[in-house]
Order: structure tokens, then sequence, then C-alpha cells
């Protein structure tokens, strides 16, 4: 049976009578096959079975729960809407899984000081649409808005298309309750700006449920613009696009996103929901303007008149709500429209320096055609975030090894060329490896220095972001040795 | 072990004074690599370690206990511009001037106003303390994209990177910023830039009152101009003035700054109708209202007092450079109040105080006249500190202010887990002891 296969851990029973008095019967669940629904989080290949799960429903509820852990060293991990693609929110078996599902509540919509005060749990668009009677909405839009939670956007730190021009999460919270790994429940910042001493904000968004759980989010509002312009414009050659965002950046155009699709990927939308982007096209480009009416139409002449001049054989400009929604429709599809073209793929997120773009993609096009893999490109140009997909057929023995060595050359590529492993899915237990690539073993050693100032006990979290002996072999710069409490006999190692 | 590193190293006299205290030592490494050495020669020593850049905020934080080596910056000077990514990375001791007008040359700026004139990047970031254009693009904080800092052990670390979007690892150059050196010496930093906006728009609005900023604030924020500043500015004696900055192309600007001025038009205008006035704030003194009797009739006077300029006014964003500055932050929408607040509590201890900053994000910085007593700062601060929400912290105080004992900081949120990573990055807490609130005095009492 299920149970059978998935006890719970004894560590982690002796905790669940304690747990129930703290979240209420129905916020505990010990049943394997209800344990399961959480086995993973958006990247599906890494699973494991939740020691416990729990729901709690206030700060003061997940405040209990993490000191609960610290005082018995059994680690935890906080899990929003589990739409997280690096595998962060992979539960521990023998741990507890802390879901902020039911910290739903929009708390305050503040006009007057451009903010709104929510819990973890809320959905990302919600907060949008309750900004919406007052003109106003929550910039970060990642691809997820529907279904990921604030909570999980802090810890990832998420971008979305238009990040471009109104940046990532973190230049959007001004205010965080946080539980600390050691159960300490701080409120940093607020509705006002500037909190006194260490931006410990600017540090806790991004890091990935490492350094505990936010519980409350003040997140500032942006006014709606007064006009939005989105553009199609169509090339032959991926290099032609490429010359056309070089030249939109350098004429000093800000597009609130640049996003790009290559054959490939057209194709696999065309089919998918006949989105009609123009036929023969190898590159589309979906350029989006928005801001005060004068400056969106100067900006929108000139940009039409730099995609002309790059090789655009057709452009299209859509005025109205109906006509963007449907040039986006192709790219927003593209992701689940290769999902029909292939059985399997790898959703891959790099980050290029922008000006390397059309040699790191030539590069792509010689390992795919080497490798005999084929790689769609659908992606953020605008700030150089690649979203290769890397399609397999899974029914093939040995296919997926192949897709991610191709997959995990990309990433080599994206290093080589000065940039990133993650632009905005995050480290988790995906990249923790590949960490060593991007930076120093002294880097390294700083990075886990901070984190055990905050989480001594390595309990939050564990195994994700920076790499262990356990899941990468000897790794230099980090957990050199046995941890100290191990060491003493006061915790074991995970 | 050998001794090493230290090599090249002068006597300090007065003029490397670090908030009035003398280094013993001064060196001046000429590369991150040298850098690392000193340091790690400093750490064999047991030296307390202060950092200077320009030298124009060695008396802001606190006051240091001691400096045993000071480490100047000023060789530490290069830029490397990649201007078709719109990424700089540049040592910590290249004056902030310099990279102004080099990425100028390309079209571009790190979008940020300095508020002290001559200082360095590395002082730019230590302090972290940036002017009124912050409204599109943010502050410092929301532009670092990668540091490279020697920690106190003389270890050289990096984190972030040369890209503008990216997540992996921990955002320690948040932590930097703002943090005085206290956590490491900041020897390179890299940052996201901004084309330099073609057209450029001022305008500059008379308040008659409390009441007036605040509708006029109000009004700007349902407006969709998107200004890049918003600034409010309240000279001693009362007369206070609103600065809308407006950037883009040249149509653009122009029309949003006609759209600017009707909208702050209107705002104004109400004053004329007879509200009673705002209850006796010092705001309304000295300042006569430039708004029409009726509120409809703005488009037909569309001046109403706001003057219009294309170009920015002397000294702008710049802070005094003598004197007490309290950084006050509140909620945005407090702004006004808090400037009418700040002017109170002045009157009451017969201090002229100037409240400047940016009223739309709620980023204020209340200058106190030099000379003013250390009770007095300690009664202004207490004042603005007593409000829920609002804090008040000293940037920059005089030497009487310091022997005083006046707490700087206030109440900070989080300053356990501050302390944590102090400890845990400058376990002997040599980095400029005494300047940051990790280690101010009253914690050193608690915990001996
Ligand atoms: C179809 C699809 C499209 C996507 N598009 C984008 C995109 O455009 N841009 C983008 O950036 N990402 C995108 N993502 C990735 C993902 O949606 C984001 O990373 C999102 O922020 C995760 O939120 P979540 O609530 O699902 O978090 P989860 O997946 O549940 O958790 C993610 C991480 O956050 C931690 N965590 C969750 N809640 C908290 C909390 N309250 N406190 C502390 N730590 C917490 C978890 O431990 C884990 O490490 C996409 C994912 C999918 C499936």
């Amino acid at each position: 049976m299920t149970e059978t296969a998935h006890p719970i851990p004894a560590a982690v029973a002796a905790l669940v009578p304690r747990l129930r008095r703290i979240c209420g019967g129905d916020g505990v669940l010990t049943d394997a096959s209800r344990r399961r629904v959480y086995e993973s989080d958006g990247l599906t290949r890494h699973r494991a079975v939740p020691g416990v799960v729990v729901l709690p429903t206030t700060a003061e509820q997940v405040t209990a729960v993490v000191r609960l852990c610290a005082e018995t060293g059994v680690p935890f991990v906080p899990r929003g809407a589990g739409t997280g693609l690096s595998a962060g929110a992979l539960p521990h078996p023998e741990g507890v899984l802390l879901s902020t599902s039911r910290m739903r509540r929009i708390i305050e919509v503040d006009p007057d000081n451009e903010c709104a005060v929510v819990e973890p749990g809320v959905a990302n668009l919600d907060v949008s649409r309750a900004a919406a009677p007052y003109g106003l909405y929550y910039a970060p839009d990642p691809s997820s808005q529907q279904v990921c939670s604030v909570g999980g956007n802090v810890a990832e730190n998420s971008g979305g298309a238009h990040c471009l021009k109104y940046g990532f999460t973190v230049d959007h919270v001004r205010g965080l309750d946080v539980v600390t790994p050691q159960g300490a429940l701080l409120r940093l910042g607020g509705k006002a700006p500037d909190a006194p001493g260490h931006d410990l904000i600017g540090a806790f968004v991004g890091s990935e449920g490492t350094l505990g759980i936010a519980t409350r989010i003040t997140v500032g509002l942006t006014r709606l613009p007064e006009r939005t312009v989105t553009l199609l414009s169509a090339f032959t050659s991926m290099d032609a696009g490429g010359r056309a965002v070089s030249a939109i950046i350098a004429a000093g155009v800000l597009p609130s996103a640049i996003e790009m699709m290559d054959a490939l990927a057209i194709e696999a939308a065309e089919a998918a929901v006949a989105c009609d982007y123009p036929a023969g096209a190898a590159c589309v480009l979906i350029v989006e303007l928005d801001g005060p009416a004068v400056e969106v139409e100067a900006e929108l002449a000139e940009v039409v008149r730099l995609c002309a001049s790059a090789g655009a054989f057709e452009t299209r400009t859509a005025a109205d709500a109906d006509e963007r929604a449907r040039i986006w429709k192709g790219r927003k599809s593209a992701f689940a429209a290769v999902g029909r073209i292939s059985p399997a793929y790898i959703v891959q997120d790099g980050v290029v320096p922008r000006t390397a773009l059309p040699e790191v993609l030539r590069r792509i096009t010689e390992l795919s055609a080497e490798s005999g893999i084929r790689v769609a490109n659908v992606f953020h140009a605008g700030d150089g975030n690649l979203h290769p997909l890397v399609l397999f057929d899974d029914a093939e023995p040995g296919a997926a090894e192949r897709a991610e060595e191709v997959s995990g050359a990309i990433l080599d590529l994206c290093v080589e060329h000065g940039g990133s492993i993650t632009g905005e899915h995050g480290v988790g237990v995906d990249k923790a490896c590949k960490m060593p690539r991007m930076y120093s073993p002294d880097d390294l050693e700083t990075f886990d220095l901070f984190r055990r100032a905050l989480d001594p006990r390595g309990i939050a979290n564990p195994d994700k972001l920076l790499p262990t002996p356990r899941l990468c072999g000897e790794v230099p710069g980090v957990r050199r040795g046995a941890h100290p409490l191990v060491e003493s006999g006061e915790a074991e190692q995970f | 072990m050998t001794r090493q590193g230290i090599e090249d190293v002068r006597a300090g006299g007065p003029d490397d004074a670090v908030c009035g205290v003398v280094p013993t030592h001064v060196a001046r490494p000429r590369d991150t690599e040298t850098l690392g050495r000193l340091l790690a020669g400093a750490a064999e020593r047991g030296w307390s370690v202060a950092v200077r850049g320009g030298g124009t905020a060695q008396d802001w934080g606190g006051r240091p206990r001691t400096v045993d080596l000071l480490v100047d910056t000023g060789a530490l000077t290069w830029i490397d511009h990649d201007a078709g990514d719109l990424v700089v990375e540049v040592g910590a001791g290249t004056p902030v001037a310099e990279l102004t007008a080099t990425l100028a040359k390309a079209g571009q700026r790190l979008s940020v106003d300095p508020v002290r004139a001559g200082g360095t990047v590395g002082g730019l970031l230590a302090t972290g303390v940036c002017g009124p254009r912050r409204l599109r693009t943010g502050t410092l904080r929301n532009l670092v994209i990668g540091m490279t800092v020697v920690r106190a052990d003389g270890v050289v670390a990096r984190s972030g990177g040369r890209v503008v979007k990216n997540v992996a690892g921990y955002d320690l150059a948040k932590l930097h910023t703002g943090g005085y050196g206290t956590l490491g010496v900041i020897a390179s930093a890299a940052f996201r830039l901004h084309p330099l906006p073609p057209a450029l728009r001022v305008l500059d609005a008379p308040l008659p009152s409390r009441e007036a900023a605040t509708r006029a604030l109000a009004a700007l924020r349902r407006s969709t101009v998107v200004p890049a500043a918003v600034e409010l500015d309240r000279a001693p004696g009362g007369r206070s003035h609103l600065h809308v900055v407006l950037e883009g192309t040249s149509a653009g600007v122009e029309a949003r700054a006609d759209e600017t001025v009707r909208v702050l038009g209107a705002a104004l205008a109400v004053e004329g109708r007879g509200t009673p006035g705002d209850g006796g704030t010092a705001m309304a003194r000295g300042e006569g209202h430039g708004g029409t009797e009726d509120a409809t009739s703005s488009d037909r006077a569309p001046e109403n007092g706001v003057r219009v300029t294309d170009r920015l006014p002397d000294g702008w964003g710049l802070l005094p450079t003598e004197g007490t500055l309290i950084r006050l932050s509140v909620p945005p929408a407090r702004s006004a109040a808090a400037a009418a607040r700040a002017a109170e509590l002045g009157d009451a201890v017969g201090t002229d105080l100037r409240t400047t900053g940016s009223a739309r994000a709620g980023a204020l910085v209340v200058a106190v006249p030099p000379g003013a007593s250390a009770e007095v700062i300690g009664l202004l601060l207490e004042g603005l500190r007593s409000v829920p929400e609002w804090s008040a912290t000293v940037l920059r105080a005089e030497p009487h202010v310091h022997e005083a004992g006046v707490d700087l900081w206030g109440e900070v949120p989080g300053l356990a887990v501050m302390r944590a990573i102090k400890d845990a990055l400058d376990p002997g807490h040599r980095l400029a002891p005494g300047r940051f609130v990790t280690d101010r005095p009253d914690d050193l009492r608690e915990e001996p």
C-alpha cells in the first residue's frame, strides 16, 4: 500500500501531534496519497514524497511550525503554488513541506500609497485584479501569473515578459514579514521606502526558500499606462531579428517587452492555436511599447522603421486589446504548443549579454544539428534571457540523456559568453551542481557563510541553491567537512 | 605564515580622518588582488579597516572606534562599458562624474542622482543614498547587477554578474549597498544602464499649503504622465516647491509637461475657493498662492504659478555639505505631512530645517543647520520616530552629536539577523567598527 511505500519517518512522525496542535487537524496531511500530491513542483523530473505536509493559515502558525523544526533539526521546505521550474519546492522526504495555499488573503490595497499588502499564497494575477479598480496593477507578470503565488515570486525573484522595462519582483517588494529558519518573525520594511540598516528585503528576495518563509508581502503597484501598443515583425532569419533588437536598444527605445520566436516555435504555435503569424517567417519579434500616448506614438514609428531596415518583411501593429491578444496568443501558447510537436521537452533558462545573442543562437543551431536533437527558441530577447526548448522522444532509449546534454551545453554557452545559468527559474535542485560553473569556490563559500548566518542548522530548504556533496559530489567552497551540528551530534546530515 | 600585503602603506594624517578618527596607516591598492592581499595582511594583524573613496562621506554614518588602516580606493579606477548591452562594470574608486561622462558619450547613463559632488562609485554604493530621479528606474539597489567585494579576511568574492537578468545565487550586492563597507570592501560593481532621454522638462510648482501639496501629489499620482522625479523642497521659512521631472522624446515631454501643468494647476487652484487653510502648519508661511479662483477654469489659465524649464535646477539632488542630515522614510502619501511635521518639530526647538526628497516615494531628507546641539537633534529624532511606520536615521552628524551618543539609527527591524550576517562575514568586527548599526555603541554595551 501507499502507506508502506512512503512511511512517515520517525523524526517527522514524532512532530505530528504538535503540528496538529499548531495547524489544526485539517492543516496537517499525513496520508501518503495526499502527501504524494506535493511530490514535485513544475519540474516534474525531480520527485520526493514529503514526510508531512502542513497547511498553516497564519504567520503565527508558520512561526510555530518553523520553531518546532528548529528545535528538532527537522528540515522544512516552503511551497507556494508549485509552479517553480527548478525543483526549488521539491519536498524533503524526512522533512516538513509547508504550503502557503491557505494564506490567500489580500490584506489591503492602498491606492494612496500605491501598494498592496498580501499573504504569500495570493496568486500573482489576483493582486493586479484587486488593484485594477484604482487604475493600478502589479507589474511583475510571470507567464504562470494566474496560479503562481506572490510568495513563490518573492522566493524566485520572478520576472515576466515586461521585466525589461519594469524590473523583477525585487524591484517591487517594499515590505516583507519573514519567519527566519530559527523561528523569529521579522517585519522588514513596509509602505515606507528605504528600510534602515542592511537591505534584508533585497537579500531575501530570490533566496528560494533557503532563508525562511515570507508570510506577508507589501508590493508596490504601478499606474496602468495611458497607451499600450503591440507590434509583430516577421523576418527571414534569426540574425535579422537579432539586428532589429540591437537597433531598437541602440536607438534608446525601452520597450516594455521584446520577445522572439524561431521557425520551430512558430510552427508549433501555428499548429496548436493557428496564431496566423506571417507565412515564411523564420523569426518573429513581438515588441510592446507602453507609457504616455505621445511617447508611445514616437517610439512606435521608430521601432517600425528600425525593424524594416533590419529586414522585416512584414510588420503588424495592434492598437486594441483584442488585436494585442491575437499577437500574444502565439507567444503565450508556445511552450504548450511544443508539447504537441514533441513527446517530451526540456525548458532551459539561461542568459547571455544581448549582443551575444546572434552568436549564441548560431551555436545552438550547430549543437542541434550535431546531436540531431531539435531545439525551439522562444525567449525574452530584450534582456538576453533564452528559453530553448530541447525536444526529444522519451520513448526512445538514451534520448532524454542526449537532450540533457544539449540542454547542459547551452548553459555552458551562456556562461562562456558572460551570462548566467538562470534568468528567472532559479537554481533549486536542478542547477545547484551548475553553480561552480558560474562562481568560484570563494564566491560559493561566501554565499554559504551568508546562508548559515541565517540558518546555522541547515534546515531551511536544504540541498537547494548551493551545491552540496550529497547532490554533486565534493565541491570546493561549500560545506567543507561535516556540519558543526552533525559533529556535535545535535543534528543528522540530511 | 609570512606577513604580506602591507608593503605600500604610509602613515595617516589629519587629512585622512574618518569622522574625526585619524587612521594609523593608509594604503592605496592598485587592483582588486592587491586589495585582497592588503586585507589579508590587515586580518593577520587584527587591524581595523575603513575605506575612503572620494572622501565626500567620511563624516557619514557612525564614528568608527578605531581605524588602523584606511584603504584609499583612488587607484581602483577603471570603466568597462558594454554599450550594446547597456551594462557597465567599474572599479570602486572611479569618480561618479567620470563614469557619467564616459556613459554620456555613448548616449547612456547610470540612472541615479548623486547626493554628493565629487564622490566615487564605491562611496555611492556604500552609503546607498541617491537623489530625486528614482520613480522610473528605482534607486541604486535596483541598478546594481553584480559586485566584487573583498571580505574582511582578504578573500575576493563576487555575486551577481554582468547581465541584467540573473537569479543565480544570493544577491549579496544588496547587503553591501548602503552597508558602509562593514561587510566587505567593495572593489568593483556592475550596473544596468539606461539610454539618456533625448529631452527633459522640469516643472516648478510653488505649494501654498500643506493641503495644496497633498492635493497636488494625489493628482499627480492619478495621472499617467509618468514623472522621473516628484521632488518636494520645503525651505526654511516655509516656502515649499514641488519639482516634477519628465523625461522622454522632445514631442513627448512637451505634451506631458502641458498635461502636468494642467493637473497641478487644477489641484492647486482649489486653494482659492476658501479652504480654511491648513491648521497652522509651517508650510503655509510666507507664500501666496498662485491659484485661480475657480478650479474648472484651470485650462484657461494653465500656468497657475507653475514654471516649466528644460533644465534641472542648480545643485539638483545635492544635499547640504554641512550640518546634520536625517533620512526620513514615510509612506508616500504622508510625504507632505512629514515635511510639515519636521518643520513643526524644528519650530519647537528653534531650528530652521530644510526638508527635501521624493514625495512620490516617501523618501525625504531633513537637513539641520550646522551647530544644532545634540539635544536638538535628539528631540527631532524622537519626534519623527514617534510616528508609526516612519523611520528616521542620521546620515551625517557633527562631532558633538557623536560625542553625546545620540542614537543615529532608531529601531531597526531585523537587527539581530543583520548582526548574524556581520558576525559571519566579519567575525572580528574589524571593518569600520562603529560605523553601522550592526555595532552601534549601545549594542556593544549590551553584549560585550
Ligand atoms: C507555465 C509556466 C510559466 C512560467 N513562466 C515564468 C515566467 O515568465 N517568469 C518567471 O520568472 N517564472 C516563470 N515560471 C516559474 C514559476 O512560475 C515561478 O518561479 C513562480 O514564482 C513560482 O511560484 P510558486 O508559487 O509556484 O512557487 P513554488 O514553485 O511553490 O516554489 C518556488 C520556490 O519558492 C519557495 N517558496 C514558495 N513560497 C515561499 C514563501 N512564502 N516564502 C519563502 N519561500 C517560498 C519554494 O521553497 C521554492 O523554492 C513559470 C512556470 C510555469 C509552470
